[in-house]
């Protein structure tokens, strides 16, 4: 990446200037609107050229980190390779033109891959229904949670408003259970990573709603006491949720249903490939155990003999209802159902093998070089976490440093300071799509800023020292707060 | 197989390097009794060749029918300079920007478009985008009820002319919340809600009052009497509101006297396709006292440590990473590609393109008025402006005349019957700057005829 510089483009508008082949021709007749509900001043859009948006857009994407232009071992956030088929087809004319509230009739093809979808998912999952209306992993949280207490209310069981989470929670999890109108009860994780079991049996009772729990857990190991977990949470009443954010651990290993959860949601845009965009759209389908069926949220694809229809409310009474406009992101969707028959049933095992194995590889040449794995006696899933707690201590640099050096040598950081139980790591997921010269590439690179904060230590706390900008003050950012762009006359 | 390069040989070496025999051992830890036993129900995989006729052939089956259905989301043209950028692998593959130093592109792109969008709505400030319209009513909604400390009540007033869908996801969002939706009914003659309609809350404890405009109806509404009685009461304002609109309509930041609190809307129309209902992105604004209780992604510019300016997320504190269970929401994504596509759009549109899609389109939906009441057994319900949008009620069912022009390849408008039994055999039609006279005028005659047949039978 050149250390590039782009104006901001209002900076290169000039009054009377336009991308006019774009417009529609003017209309012979001002509208006739009443005066009162007119604007009388035209809204801040510069005034530019095609060309000038090509490049200015163009130069602005070349100031990306990408997965199409770098290594992104982000852990929990799964940046495998987004296949270019998956756009191509699912940006067919057709499928982009559909409207939402288009008659079934114009929709049978756009509705077989969602029926589809649904299915494979459900097989994938193990899961008794599917609904793929949720447009992010956070909004399937909350669906999910959602239909956990219209359970508990269906049953006239009102006291159960307390969701458990495992220290080492994503943020989204509390905040889920807070949207929710539950409270939030956090409980221990044991030394080995697991749930500490003492600490849940104290916890459950005729007030717990529900768990929520990843796994693979954030911590990258499995959760080996899950049946028990299972069954200690059934037997107190409550429900158990999954966060998919790791499913890609154990895609075709093991499957959500049979760890006996009741509600998960899928991170379409992580397990299944479709594009983060620059920070969403993701989609969040969530699947639920037979209990949880009449509460999923609508609409769903059913279909009756040959034909695909809408579900909606008339079909399922006791909706937590609609989630979105419409269907949710029905193109990251399309996205996810290319992707699924593309790997197709051998494939989708696959994934759970190759992501296993890169982490574990990498995991081993970090160790053998002397990092320290924050759970050593345990296998890697499909990321892990190294504790950077002796180089604060001995070194004075952190996992912040090594993050942004990192991006000096070309390599995305991994996520830092994510679980907030473990001191200075760095979560490394590197996917099942990197090659292993990839791997030994970042490895070295992690080599090189070990000696360098041995050698060098001021020139790593500066880093990054390549890239657009260096560090960047953020108490200015939130104290000064500059969120619009202004005219100079206007300063 | 599966995006997987590795040859033989490495997975040899990798397992000799982590000292196991097998990949299968890398599994070890998980308990025998849950090992998946079968995925039958996965078909066999297909490659790129066979997936692309499978979807060729699907697609070609939905067609591309002739569409006067808007609803809540527009087709519009869109440039070919929008997708072709924005599908660039360094937008369209990117993660949230949260190493700011790796994603400046992104985060200029996010603090250009909240610039726009703060402009266009007439507010000071600007997320970067929710998930859509309906759902980012839904924040709206929670935002009203932690900012305006004046009310108690957590009530909210809702017009029955608001979208009907957006009212049951905010339901749906902030039930949960012990948030309370008040119906607000609409004129039967001019489809505005009316004024008479407030003076039951006048002297009641109300967190907030929904506008939408246009309305569902496509309807403009008294966007300044609305917002006055709701100001002089400290009832937040929240804005529904359609962005292309805002090139000829009164932004609400000037609404009223004091202008709306929070803004909220769908942003489809600036450059997405409709491709069956998403990914759209949903946009809020508001002002800027207000910003620490706006839920999502908020992009700011700052310095670095060598004093050059440069751009990052901020008032992070809000948000479900850092605060957790204290979270404004627990939103943690935004429709980033979205966004993009969008900002893409309103640059190339400027102020004076938007204008002229929002003009076209309203001379069009006007022209589909005129064109559809000339047929017998059609006339227009209510007697008000609209702005590209508008409803028309039939001498009989609406369904089965749907049905019968969408056989001709025309999807000529949205049933009202499902959601507004009251207005009859009722029909919401829009037109944009897509349409043609002569697709007008096909529209009609068809109509024309299915009318006739159907009375003939």
């Amino acid at each position: 990446m050149s250390a590039l510089r782009e104006k901001v483009i209002f900076e290169y508008s000039r009054p009377g200037r336009g991308s006019r082949d774009q417009w529609p021709e003017e209309v012979a007749h001002p509208a006739k609107l009443p005066e009162n509900l007119k604007r009388h001043s035209p809204p801040l859009l510069p005034e530019v050229g095609e060309l000038e948006v090509v490049r200015h857009f163009t130069r602005l994407s070349q100031m990306n980190f990408s997965i199409d232009t770098h290594f992104y071992p982000l852990g929990s956030c799964t940046m495998k390779y987004n296949p270019k088929a998956c756009n191509q087809y699912a940006m067919l004319p057709e499928f982009l033109g559909r409207h939402p509230l288009g008659p079934e009739s114009h929709g049978q093809g756009f509705l077989a891959c969602m029926f589809e979808l649904q299915e494979m998912l459900k097989e994938v999952t193990g899961m008794q229904g599917v609904s793929l209306s949720p447009m992010a992993g956070a909004h399937g949280e909350f669906a999910g949670v959602a239909m956990i207490r219209a359970y508990h209310r269906a049953r006239a069981d009102l006291a159960r408003t307390e969701i458990i989470v495992p220290e080492a929670a994503h943020g989204t999890n509390p905040a889920t259970a807070m949207m929710c109108g539950c409270t939030v009860r956090e409980i221990r994780v044991g030394p080995q990573g697991d749930i500490d079991i003492a600490a849940l049996e104290a916890a459950v009772g005729p007030h717990t709603a529900g768990i929520m729990l990843t796994n693979p857990s954030t911590l990258g190991i499995f959760e080996r006491g899950i049946e028990q977990v299972a069954r200690i949470v059934h037997a107190a009443g409550g429900l158990l949720y999954y966060d998919g954010a790791n499913l890609n651990a154990i895609l075709g290993k093991v499957r959500p249903g049979d760890m006996d959860f009741d509600a998960i949601h899928m991170n379409l845009h992580k397990t299944f490939s479709t594009p983060h965009g620059g920070g969403g759209p993701g989609a969040g389908a969530v699947g639920v155990s037979a209990r949880l069926l009449p509460f999923l949220p609508i609409p769903i694809v059913g279909r009756d003999a040959e034909r695909y229809r809408w579900l909606a409310e008339a079909d399922l009474p006791q909706s937590i209802g609609r989630l979105s406009a419409f269907m949710g992101n029905a193109g990251v969707l399309l996205r996810a159902y290319i992707y699924m028959r593309m790997l197709g049933r051998t494939g989708m095992s696959a994934v759970g093998d190759y992501a296993t194995l890169n982490a574990n590889y990498l995991l081993t040449r970090l160790q053998q070089a002397g990092f320290e794995a924050a759970y050593p006696q345990r296998r890697a899933s499909h990321e892990f976490i190294i504790t950077l707690k002796r180089e604060a201590r001995e070194l004075d640099v952190n996992a912040m440093d090594f993050a942004k050096r990192l991006l000096d040598h070309g390599f995305h950081a991994p996520t830092t300071y994510f679980p907030l139980i473990v001191p200075e790591c760095l979560l490394i997921e590197p996917t099942e799509t990197e090659s292993r010269e990839v791997l030994d590439a970042f490895a070295d690179a992690m080599i090189r800023i070990e000696r360098e904060a041995r050698e060098e230590p001021e020139y790593l706390k500066g880093a990054p020292h390549s890239l657009p900008v260096r560090r960047l003050d953020d108490v200015r950012a939130a104290k000064q707060l500059d969120l619009t762009w202004k005219p100079k006359e206007a300063v | 197989m599966a995006f997987i390069p590795h040859t033989e040989a490495d997975v040899a070496e990798m397992l000799a390097a982590i000292g196991v025999a097998s990949i299968e051992q890398l599994f070890d830890e998980i308990p025998a009794s849950l090992r998946v036993r079968s995925l039958d129900g996965i078909p066999a995989a297909m490659n790129e060749m066979q997936i692309g006729k499978l979807m060729s052939a699907r697609a070609q089956t939905d067609g591309r029918p002739l569409c006067f259905i808007g609803a809540g989301a527009y087709e519009h043209h869109i440039p070919a300079a929008v997708w072709a950028v924005a599908t660039r692998g360094e937008f369209y593959s990117a993660y949230t920007p949260y190493q700011a130093e790796a994603s400046q592109g992104t985060l200029q792109v996010i603090y250009e478009y909240q610039t726009m969008m703060a402009s266009l709505t007439g507010m000071e400030v600007a997320n970067a985008s929710l998930y859509d319209g309906a759902s980012a009513l839904a924040e709206a909604c929670l935002m009203a009820v932690r900012a305006n400390r004046k009310s108690k009540a957590q009530r909210v007033l809702v017009p029955r002319s608001v979208h009907p869908h957006y009212r049951k996801v905010a339901s749906a969002a902030a039930g949960n919340q012990a948030v309370r939706f008040e119906e607000l009914p609409y004129g039967a003659a001019d489809g505005r809600t009316p004024a008479a309609a407030l003076a039951r809350f006048d002297a009641q404890d109300v967190t907030a009052l929904v506008i939408q405009q246009p309305n569902f109806f496509g309807v403009l509404e008294d966007v300044d009497a609305l917002t006055r009685w709701a100001r002089e009461r400290d009832i937040f304002v929240i804005a529904v509101v359609n962005p292309t609109s805002l090139a000829l309509l009164k932004p609400p930041g000037e609404w009223g006297p004091g202008g709306a609190d929070i803004v909220v809307g769908e942003g489809q129309p600036l450059g997405v396709p409709l491709c069956s209902g998403g990914p759209y992105f949903g946009f809020m604004t508001t002002r800027l006292a207000h910003v620490r209780q706006m839920p999502g992604r908020i992009v700011g510019r700052t310095v670095d440590v060598s004093g050059r300016d440069g751009f990052t997320l901020t008032l992070q504190a809000r948000e479900q990473h850092i605060r957790r269970a204290r979270a404004t929401s627990n939103i943690c994504t935004n429709q980033g590609l979205l966004v993009t596509a969008a900002t893409i759009y309103m640059s190339l549109m400027g102020p004076q393109g938007l204008a002229r899609v929002a003009a076209a389109s309203h001379a069009r939906t006007a022209e589909l008025v005129a064109a559809l009441t000339r047929v017998p057994g059609v006339r227009r319900v209510f007697a008000s402006p609209c702005f590209h949008e508008s409803v028309v009620a039939l001498d009989r069912p609406v369904a089965s005349v749907l049905q019968r022009l969408a056989d001709r390849g025309i999807l000529a408008g949205f049933d009202l019957a499902e959601h507004y039994p009251e207005l009859g055999h009722a029909l919401l039609v829009c037109a944009t700057e897509t349409k043609t006279g002569a697709e007008i005028e096909r529209y009609a005659t068809a109509l024309g005829d299915v009318m006739k047949a159907a009375r003939a039978a």
